[in-house]
């Protein structure tokens, strides 16, 4: 999944404080399903900018929420908003930035502004309710190799042949000793399957191509290739 | 596998099996290289070689290449030149290893290097473009074959002896020992250490890593005051230095001044270094004395005598 986190509501404030009107849109997909970017805080997010621009005597004078499925789908944002879209000057987006994205595009007049930072590819741990990284998106999975731990994104240096000298007591250096070392944890699993072969095989340097920006997959012209 | 004719002094010394010592110098933030030369010149004749590293702690400090070189030039010390792979993309490491080499730079310490939000610029991007072991094969690809890591041809290649780094005191130690056997399959010719306090650390991992081909220095690193024992205490927890340690030199302050400090650290590594030669194979000691190198001598002096 990817994990979006709001951005703090004065930045919110300020980036709107020019709009007459803005409509603020939700998303359903990742950033809805930990309650940051989805139908109520869109709800929320839109009455407490109209407020603000109350106290503050601000130009914003009409708000109004909407919340797409997926807000990364061209086709799916420009049906559901159209109808509604003419009558606001801005649009704040509670998606990642590639539904951000899609949105500008789908509505290249109009100004769209991003509520939230995305932050990165993971999962929620239940039990304290953090969310954890776990993919970079590097484009070469060898998760096959590390017990199903990628070091790429869990080790602070994506060491291909750690651990390091940084982890004491199985924990990273980086962030305090609180973290786990991930090579540690690579370790651990892999000498319980009894497969240390694949801890020891030289993995070597990545080849940073297939994690080059800006990336593109699929298509009709790759289909043909 | 290679086995690399002595390419340095410190390889010569290493390989006719004498136990060797191998000093370390900072250059720091400055573009003063005087520091360093003065430090150097204590050390001659007591060390085969000295270490000069590459933004420890990752703060920005002078490159390490020029005073590896200047050492060399003016001194008459060999240098190791230190250099991680966290401030380095591979065009950056090629380019510094040719240029080291065009200087007469004769040793390599191939380090990952700590990581950039424990330095003094913790917004910078770390590169890690390779890793240590990465790193460790290009820098024997580059000698032995005279090319890159894309098979591009080198003119003249270089001679390096390649050093890699351990941590004695990593908990796991299996870990750590199967990442320095899979360097050592692979070419690297000497090994330096992290510095060591509890000589039963010393003993548990050479013991470790006893089938491990390349010579390795156990380090030490005296402490010039009590604050930097108790900030090591406190801040580097995979470092254990052992409380009968910290009482001997809390003491000798505390009786003897500086004075004391000084020679009680004679005293206690003196007879660590003794001990380790005495009951492990390890073949020298790496002695980390920043700021601290007119200790060195009396610490090498105070070991054979032990």
């Amino acid at each position: 999944m990817i994990i979006v986190k709001e951005k703090p509501m004065e930045n919110l404030v300020e980036m709107t404080k020019d709009l007459k009107s803005v409509l603020v849109v939700g998303c359903n997909g990742c950033a809805g399903i930990y309650q940051v970017g989805g139908e109520k805080q869109a709800q929320t997010t839109s009455m407490l900018l109209e407020m603000a621009s109350k106290i503050h005597q601000g130009s914003l004078s009409k708000t109004r929420h909407a919340t797409v499925l997926r807000q990364c789908d061209k086709q799916l944002v420009t049906m559901s908003l159209r109808p509604i879209m003419e009558e606001y000057e801005g649009v704040l987006s509670l998606a990642c930035g590639a539904g951000v994205q899609t949105l500008a595009d789908a509505f290249a007049d109009k100004i769209v502004l991003p509520g939230n930072d995305t932050m990165f590819i993971g999962a929620q741990e239940r039990e304290l309710g953090v969310l954890h990284e776990l993919c970079r998106a590097c484009g070469n999975c060898i998760l096959d190799e590390t017990g199903g731990i990628c070091p790429v994104t869990r080790c602070a240096k994506s060491l291909m042949n750690g651990p390091c000298g940084g982890q004491a007591k199985g924990k990273c250096e980086v962030g305090g000793w609180k973290k786990p070392c991930a090579w540690v944890l690579i370790y651990d699993r892999l000498k319980a399957r009894d497969r240390l072969d694949l801890f020891s095989r030289y993995r070597p340097p990545r080849d940073f191509r297939v994690s080059q920006p800006p990336r593109e997959l699929g298509g009709v012209a790759e289909g043909k290739a | 596998m290679v086995v690399s004719p002595p390419c340095s002094e410190l390889m010569k010394s290493l390989q006719e099996g004498k136990f060797t010592f191998t000093g370390e110098l900072e250059p720091v933030k400055t573009t003063s290289v005087h520091e360093v030369v003065e430090g150097a010149k204590i050390l001659k004749g007591h060390v085969v070689a000295v270490n000069v590293t590459d933004n420890p702690t990752a703060f920005a400090y002078m490159n390490p290449m020029v005073p590896s070189y200047i050492i060399q030039r003016d001194v008459g010390l060999e240098a190791v030149y230190q250099m991680t792979v966290r401030d380095r993309n591979r065009l950056a490491l090629v380019s510094d290893l040719l240029a080291g080499a065009a200087l007469g730079l004769k040793n390599i310490l191939t380090l990952a290097g700590d990581h950039i939000v424990v330095g003094d610029n913790p917004q910078a991007k770390p590169v890690y473009d390779l890793d240590s072991t990465g790193f460790l094969v290009l820098v024997r690809k580059m000698v032995d074959e005279g090319v890159d890591l894309n098979g591009g041809k080198i003119e003249d290649p270089p001679k390096f002896c390649v050093g890699i780094a351990a941590n004695p005191n990593a908990d796991p130690l299996e870990p750590e020992i199967l990442k320095v056997e899979r360097k050592d399959r692979l070419g690297a010719d000497f090994i330096q250490t992290q510095a060591v306090y509890d000589v039963e650390v010393a003993k548990r991992f050479m013991k470790a890593a006893s089938h491990v081909r390349a010579p390795i220095l156990i380090g030490i690193a005296p402490f010039k005051s009590l604050g930097m024992m108790e900030w090591m205490v406190k801040f580097v927890p995979g470092i254990v230095v052992p409380d009968a340690v910290q009482e001997r030199l809390r003491k000798a302050r505390e009786k003897g001044g500086k004075e004391g400090l000084f020679k009680e650290n004679v005293e206690i590594f003196g007879e660590f270094i003794h001990e380790v030669k005495k009951t492990t194979n390890a073949a020298g000691i790496h002695i980390m004395a920043i700021g601290f190198e007119s200790i060195v001598p009396h610490i090498i002096a105070r070991a054979w005598v032990a």
